[in-house]
């Protein structure tokens, strides 16, 4: 039996533990809001100055202060348009495949499962060197906006396949069962009803695959896009820069006039992606009403 | 056991020797049943006796089991739906399905009725429009509807969501009906609306309907078949498993001993 004075002391510390407990957990959110913070205002006063519609239409140069982010930026949409075109039919079709095809709790099926959380955590550098030597080398591709849109493909397609299944798992059994008992078969079950019900919650798997593919810049480098483009690809087949590529090349410039280029290439990037989540959402939301 | 025989030329649906299992665990043993045409046979028994698993014998619901397995025959009008030349779907649509819980699809009303016919194959904007009136209103549901039939399923009360999934059932015009705990999730109002339905709905359709509550049974029902663990204990007349039960545990679990 515990005394009054002990039980006195004891919830004390309790509620000591829970003040700093408190305090740690508030310490790390502000670091990491004051971080974010700080590099995005580095970025706007450095670059917004430099920003403009030339900034934006002009290609690169020798110059700092005639050159300019179109080709990166065309080259990064072209990517990122290139790269959702082969990694969302690969990846939702692959969860489909796992989650309304397979016995779920095979062994085969669980080991799949795991493999793929795994992929997702694979450093994008060693997806840069999959590429390099299985589309750039092998199959011959060279440096074209094809084998980037391929390398990044596969970097994305764990968190497609992912974020698919889950939202595949999600529908509810009776819909199926519903569609099953009016003579519909799998794929019809399939088509008509889980993928229009799943379709939110994959935009959103995308919506994170293609966020996380605009910014990534190892697996560029590795396959060897150029930093110097003076033309816009016209064709799959065509070299291309990007714009991580091009703020990683600005920024590794001696000269001063190239780091506020690179700047103003961050605010650039940061707004494309921004804009490409805001599309994705607005998407989201109204198939989300459609079905609820 | 003590199984009452169906007049053999009325019998649309026969049982014979169904065993059934999940993985190693046996879910049905040994049963065989008779089921009368345009008669309503009900299925009652505690949870976990096997009626659920048995309705979704008949539809072949339980094939999407993995680990399901299933021995004897269950003849429709003489042909085992079980054989390995009869494709599934075909069953699905003579024998239609409403399930416990309403689960209409988040599309229109129109669309929901209309979902069954068109994957048949009706194309037809006409017949379509026909079909879904005629299904809302063998479902007592038309004049409730008529005038927002283009708006979503969702939006309707838990007992025309029911009425709702029951006219989609009726629109691939199956032979049976397979109605497993349809008032389950319904309010008594809605639950008299749906009995009334089922009561009307013999005249067209043999019914077969899964239940928990007894009295549901009696008021609806012509044949009664009780499982217990498994086992069909008894099946006969409603009237008389009501009021002269031949076994002793069907007595006592009409009369709430056990359950």
């Amino acid at each position: 039996m515990i005394s009054k004075t002990q039980l006195k002391t004891i919830l004390n510390r309790q509620k000591w533990n829970d003040r700093i407990f408190r305090v740690v957990a508030a310490i790390g959110v502000l670091i990491a809001l004051i971080t974010l913070g700080a590099l995005l205002i580095d970025a706007l006063i450095d670059g917004v100055p430099r920003l403009g519609w030339k900034f934006l239409t002009s290609f690169p140069s020798r110059k700092p202060a005639e050159a300019g982010i179109f080709s990166a930026l065309v080259g990064s949409v072209y990517l990122i348009i290139l790269t959702a075109l082969i990694g969302v039919p690969i990846g939702v079709g692959a969860a489909i495949y796992l989650e309304e095809y397979t016995n779920q709790s095979s062994r085969i099926s669980r080991i799949i499962e795991v493999n793929v959380a795994n992929l997702a955590g694979v450093p994008s550098i060693i997806y840069g060197l999959l590429g390099l030597g299985l589309f750039v080398r092998a199959m011959g591709l060279d440096r074209s906006l094809l084998a980037g849109a391929l390398t990044l493909a596969l970097l994305v397609l764990p968190i497609i396949i992912i974020s698919a299944r889950e939202a595949i798992r999600s529908v509810p059994s009776t819909i199926r069962e519903a569609a099953y008992a009016l003579g519909a078969s799998r794929w019809q079950t399939i088509s008509d009803h889980v993928l229009p019900m799943a379709f939110p919650g994959i935009l959103t798997g995308v919506i994170l695959a293609v966020s996380r593919a605009i910014g990534e810049t190892a697996p560029l480098i590795t396959i060897g896009a150029l930093t110097y483009i003076a033309f816009l690809p016209t064709d799959v087949g065509d070299p291309f820069t990007a714009l991580p590529i091009q703020i990683f090349n600005w920024v590794s410039r001696p000269q001063k006039g190239f780091h506020i280029n690179a700047a103003a290439g961050i605010v650039v990037l940061l707004a494309v992606t921004l804009l490409l989540n805001a599309l994705a959402i607005f998407l989201r939301n109204r198939y989300q009403k459609q079905y609820s | 056991m003590k199984v009452a025989q169906v007049d053999k030329v009325n019998s649309i649906l026969n049982v014979q020797n169904v065993n059934a299992w999940y993985g190693t665990t046996q879910a049905l043993k040994d049963i065989s049943f008779d089921i009368e045409r345009y008669k309503v046979t009900a299925l009652i028994g505690p949870s976990g006796c096997g009626k659920s698993t048995l309705i979704r014998c008949f539809n072949r619901m339980n094939d999407f089991f993995p680990t399901f397995k299933l021995s004897g025959q269950i003849l429709l009008e003489g042909e085992d739906l079980y054989s390995p030349a009869i494709d599934p779907v075909e069953v699905r649509l003579r024998l239609g399905m409403v399930f416990q819980k309403q689960n209409p699809f988040p599309k229109s009303i129109y669309d929901n009725v209309a979902y069954g016919p068109k994957i048949s194959g009706v194309r037809n904007r006409l017949e379509l429009d026909t079909i879904v009136e005629e299904s809302l209103r063998k479902a007592a549901l038309w004049d409730e509807v008529k005038d927002k039939l283009k708006d979503n399923a969702y939006a309707l009360s838990g007992g025309q969501q029911q009425r709702l999934c029951i006219a989609r059932t009726l629109a691939i015009d199956p032979e049976v009906l397979l109605l497993d705990e349809p008032c389950s999730a319904l309010d008594p109002i809605a639950t008299g609306k749906i009995e009334e339905l089922i009561l009307g709905l013999k005249d067209n359709y043999t019914v077969l309907i899964v239940t928990h509550n007894m009295q549901q049974a009696a008021r609806v029902s012509d044949f009664t078949a009780l499982l217990y663990l498994g086992e069909l204990i008894e099946f006969g007349v409603t009237e008389k498993i009501f009021t002269k039960p031949e076994d002793s545990r069907t007595e006592a679990y009409i009369t709430g001993k056990f359950g």
